[in-house]
């Protein structure tokens, strides 16, 4: 391996002489400790290197060691229910409660593999070489560069995760070793066979998301908000309730104390899904906004890579990141230590493309074994003083297809999720109206979206009219959709996390509950229609059902759910019974 | 491990805080380095940057008197600690670990990094003790946890720091257990009057006997008021995870704090970011607020009540906004509810407690909190939006509901928000439910038929 001696070092950048040579973006280990690093530049004779740890102690003349590889993590089974740093280090198992720096990149875990493929076969690359029986099943793959005959798979029993598996021939004579894991640059995304266009929703279980504002499987959707809005209790909602295969959770420069929220909680909540506990499907990469900035640059790439190797083995992945502006801040950090020059607000010139190179790497495939999988990104961004209009909530909004803004004034009425309707939108909606029709139980599902949105935006409208000429001079007709906005606001698109009964929505309660409202918003407007005062509507006793609609139905009670359109029946049908006795 | 050198006539160019020396012996970066002038006045620093032939010595206190031939620079072995012991309590220290109390110096069991390092999340326990201070607006709508981080987001004239110093005072678990605690006061660019007032508060509720404290005030050079909250935590740190107490932090002002972090970056001459102030600030308030928190298998726990003036009253500033971005939550102070006469002026919508629903409900405090809180804020936001409605077309225009709403507003801020004692968390309740009184029932989405029932049906307690 090649070396080099430090020659310059001030915070996390150092220079060094080189002694061999070394690559751009190569793997470096620095100093006593073996501080994990990344080359940057070259120049001549010189390098510059940054160091993802606390540099505290390294002086000039100190090694700096090539690994002849760019900056790598190991991807095997032993990842599902783990929780690491932002280069996929494990920080269980520590013996300090502080983390100090030289942590191990950790012990090979032992799993018991059961071959699948037969001795003597060609393989393509990603065909399955066999499982492997953890907590729950993983496939163990031929992995990206290797393909030929197999020459020699192990007998089935336990190994350890480095352990040598299976053994192919290349075609051009080469023997490769196969392990149960294999390093992988993260920088570079993983192959795959083709592309796919969206076709299913990634069902999250949020009502404002699922019916209005939909994310495809594949697809890339942004949570942007000011602090306090709720980024993070959403995030975490959709990482327990979303009906992903797997969950890859990035605290990128958050709280510790939201990654020990994940922690406490995930092992003890079971998945709607499999009644398995949710830590079983959920890898968790924490950097927290006190461990290193390098590191939280690299967490992200971590992170996308761990998805990506799970969904080679034809899973549905989904990747929460938060938060993804603290990452765009770590490149501003780096790049100013280099020198480059600024652009917009000190970011990179090149933020734009490094957010795009992101984004891309979501999509639903086809993978190289011929399985259907996906990636799907959701990230928060957190703007400062919560303005859309600075660079990273800009950039980001030309790379994703669903933009999910939250309001800091639904947040301050503690109305969650705070994501205002007609600030978010979400282009996949189309191309899942099919899913709904065929898949979701709900023909009528992009109708009745286009209902909701559409009394929506003219709530708005009418509220400020209302604020002028007061709410009660308003025509009869007006003052009844403002009373149906503010059913629909509060039954439907109001969903408490912390609720036991509400914290999650079936498609199928989704598909009931807006079915009551919208056949309320019918009979009423007939109603008014017939000369009845709106304000009596309101005095019904099924409005206050429907304020709570959310918290009073939970998943068992479809069945009382769909009595309540008769009660609605009823309750119309006396109205009129009444006005006509006193006409 | 190298020596701890002297070094004499190395320094070959000072600029403001920055001395830059021949590297005459081995040192590390970041190491300890006290640099002593003609004066005979000793000042830290630290390395921050190193090459073959020289290096570049960060001064952290004022470097007014240096001259290039008679400073002397003494390097250290390692970087910089603070000694820590259990006769911390009861003591003050100034900016740099250095008694002023006319007392004998710490004897030091450890000696602990002033950076601290950072807190392993897998070791972090979920902070779910809830910690009753006996105001309404935080115990029953923004409830504090211990290994919390709260700050207080005020304004020049408000009273933040008597309502910090009765937090301070107050703060207990509910039921009364007697445990271990302490107080850890770091004053940052603070008048002498208000440290003052600080001690004494301490001193008449029996509490300065666990009490340290910091001071950075106000007429000491901003450079080493960077410092003084890191030696404040690394003392919080050993007195909560090693001596196993509950501290509560007070950081007091942290508007100081970044203006000095500001002033020293532009000395260095960096690219300044929002405002001037440096692209990093983000992760450098994060190195002190993350230093709170709970650890599995430690009975101790670090508590931070940060207080911080706005400056222009404006919560979008960076200083308020980033430390919302890394606090757990926030107190809004606000101008016009203390003009009004009501304390303390605690402004309800902006604020927030992130670790509020881990810590009450069923188990924790009341089954019935939760929804009262909600309830409550969701009926002063629309008390707030008839307000501003009946500001442009007056009260006659409103409809009946939204009359009661107003109502509804005034009485919240004059009787639930307003307090002249301190009231427990069930006498903060009650005042919850009779202000909600009055207000039409088929209004109250937060509650079920049964909480109402309950609380707002049955006659009034006397």
């Amino acid at each position: 391996m090649s070396e080099a001696r430090i020659t310059w070092i001030g915070g996390p950048v150092l220079r060094a002489r080189m002694t061999g040579s070394f690559s751009v973006y190569e793997a470096v280990s620095v100093g006593p400790r073996r501080l994990l690093g990344e080359v940057i530049q070259l120049k001549g004779e010189e390098l510059v290197a940054q160091v993802y740890e606390d540099t505290t102690g390294l002086e000039p003349g100190d090694a700096v060691a090539g690994s002849g590889r760019a900056l790598s993590v190991k991807l095997g089974p032993g990842l599902l229910g783990g929780i690491f740093d932002g280069l996929l280090r494990p920080l269980t198992g520590t013996d300090d409660f502080q983390i100090q720096a030289g942590l191990g990149s950790g012990a090979a875990g032992r799993f018991r593999f059961v071959p699948q493929a037969n001795a003597g076969a060609t393989l393509e690359t990603g065909a399955i070489l066999g499982a492997v029986a953890a907590a729950r099943e993983q496939l163990i793959l031929v992995p990206p560069g290797v393909a030929g005959r197999l020459e020699w798979l192990a007998a089935e029993g336990e190994y350890g995760e480095d352990e040598v598996i299976a053994r192919l021939v290349g075609e051009n004579g080469k023997t490769h070793e196969v392990a149960m894991r294999h390093p992988w640059p993260v920088r570079t995304p993983r192959p795959v066979r083709a592309r796919l266009p969206a076709s299913a929703p990634m069902i999250t279980g949020q009502r404002i998301l699922d019916t209005l504002f939909p994310v495809a499987r594949g697809g890339r959707a942004a949570l942007p908000g000011g602090f306090g809005t709720g980024k993070t209790v959403l995030q975490e909602a959709l990482a327990k309730w979303c009906d992903a295969d797997v969950i890859v959770y990035v605290g990128c420069g958050e709280r510790g104390n939201e990654m020990a929220e994940v922690l406490d909680e995930f092992p003890q909540l079971e998945d709607p899904r499999t009644g398995r506990p949710l830590a079983e499907r959920t890898v968790i990469i924490a950097n927290t906004s006190n461990m290193p900035v390098a590191a939280r640059e690299a967490s992200i790439y971590t992170a996308i890579s761990v998805a990506e190797y799970f969904r080679d083995q034809g899973l549905h992945v989904a990747l929460m990141a938060d938060s993804t502006s603290r990452w765009a801040e770590a490149l501003r950090e780096v790049s100013g230590r280099l020198g480059e020059l600024p652009g917009e607000a000190g970011y990179p010139a090149y933020l734009s493309s490094r957010l795009a190179e992101f984004y891309e790497r979501a999509a639903r495939v086809t993978t190289l074994g011929g399985k259907e999988g996906s990636v799907t990104i959701i990230g928060a961004v957190s703007p400062p003083a919560g303005d859309f209009s600075e660079p990273v909530t800009l950039h980001t909004k030309r790379y994703v297809r669903c933009f999910w803004a939250l309001d800091r004034q639904r947040a301050q009425a503690r109305f969650y999720p705070a994501i205002h309707p007609l600030l978010s939108y979400s282009a996949d909606a189309d191309a899942l109206a099919e899913w709904w029709k065929h898949s979701g139980g709900n023909p009528d599902w992009i109708t009745q979206r286009q209902r909701v949105l559409s009394l929506l935006e003219q709530q708005a409208h009418l509220e400020r009219m209302a604020r002028i000429v007061g709410r009660d001079a308003l025509p009869a007709q007006q003052q009844l959709k403002l009373l149906c906005a503010d059913l629909v606001n509060d039954g439907f698109l109001r969903q408490s996390s912390f609720s036991k009964v509400d914290r999650y929505c079936s498609p199928g309660r989704q598909a009931a509950m807006i079915s009551v409202l919208l056949a309320f918003m019918d009979r009423a407007e007939a109603a008014v229609q017939s000369g009845v005062a709106p304000a009596r509507i309101a005095e019904l006793p099924v409005v206050r059902q429907l304020q709570r609609l959310g918290e009073e139905y939970g998943e068992g009670d479809l069945r009382k759910l769909s009595q309540l359109p008769h009660q609605l029946d009823y309750e119309f049908d006396s109205l009129h019974t009444v006005a006509a006795n006193v006409r | 491990m190298f020596a701890d050198l002297l070094l004499e006539g190395a320094v070959t160019r000072i600029e403001g805080p920055l001395l830059f020396a021949k590297r005459a012996a081995r040192v590390g970066l970041n190491s300890a380095v006290e640099v002593v002038g003609n004066d005979g006045g000793t000042r830290l620093g630290r390395i921050a940057a190193l090459d073959e032939q020289s290096m570049v010595i960060e001064v952290l206190q004022s470097t007014t008197g240096l001259d290039l031939a008679g400073t002397r620079v003494r390097l250290r072995p390692e970087p910089l600690l603070f000694g820590v012991g259990p006769n911390l309590l009861g003591r003050i220290f100034d900016s740099v670990g250095r008694p002023i109390d006319g007392g004998p110096p710490v004897s030091a069991r450890a000696r602990m990094r002033i950076e601290g390092l950072a807190i392993n999340p897998s070791w972090r326990a979920l902070p779910r003790d809830f910690i009753e201070t006996g105001v309404s607006t935080i115990d029953l709508l923004n409830s504090l946890v211990r290994g919390q981080k709260l700050p207080l987001f005020s304004a020049g004239g408000l009273p933040h720091d008597r309502l910090a110093t009765q937090i301070a005072q107050r703060a207990r678990l509910r039921g009364g257990k007697s445990e271990e605690f302490a107080v850890v006061f770091a004053g940052m660019g603070v008048p002498h009057d208000t440290a003052e007032q600080f001690r004494r508060a301490m001193e008449s509720s029996g509490a300065l006997g666990h009490t340290v404290l910091f001071l950075n005030l106000a007429d000491e050079p901003g450079m080493q008021r960077l410092l003084t909250p890191r030696y404040a935590l690394t003392a919080a740190e050993y007195l909560a995870f090693v001596e196993g107490r509950h501290v509560l932090v007070v950081l007091t002002d942290m508007t100081n704090y970044c203006e000095a972090l500001r002033e020293v970056s532009a000395s260095h001459g960096e690219i300044p970011g929002r405002k001037g102030y440096p692209g990093y600030m983000y992760s450098d308030l994060a190195a002190l607020y993350e230093r709170a928190g709970c650890i599995r298998g430690r009975p101790g726990t670090l508590t931070q009540l940060p207080i911080l003036t706005m400056p222009g009253d404006d919560i979008g500033h960076p200083i308020p906004d980033l430390t919302g971005y890394i606090t757990e939550g926030q107190i809004v102070l606000d101008r016009e509810l203390d003009r009004k006469g009501i304390y303390p002026p605690i402004k309800v919508l902006p604020s927030l407690s992130r670790l509020m629903d881990s810590g009450i409900g069923e188990g924790y405090t009341d089954a019935d909190h939760p929804a009262l809180a909600h309830q409550l804020f969701a009926a002063y936001a629309r008390a707030m939006r008839v307000r501003t409605l009946a500001s442009v077309m007056g009260e006659q225009g409103l409809p009946d509901a939204d009359r009661k709403f107003l109502e509804f507003g005034a009485r919240f801020e004059e009787q639930f928000v307003n307090q002249a004692a301190s009231r427990t968390l069930e006498e903060s309740m009650q005042s919850g439910w009779d202000v909600l009184r009055g207000l039409p029932h088929n209004e109250l989405a937060r509650l079920s038929d049964a909480q109402i029932r309950k609380h707002l049906e049955e006659p009034a307690h006397a």
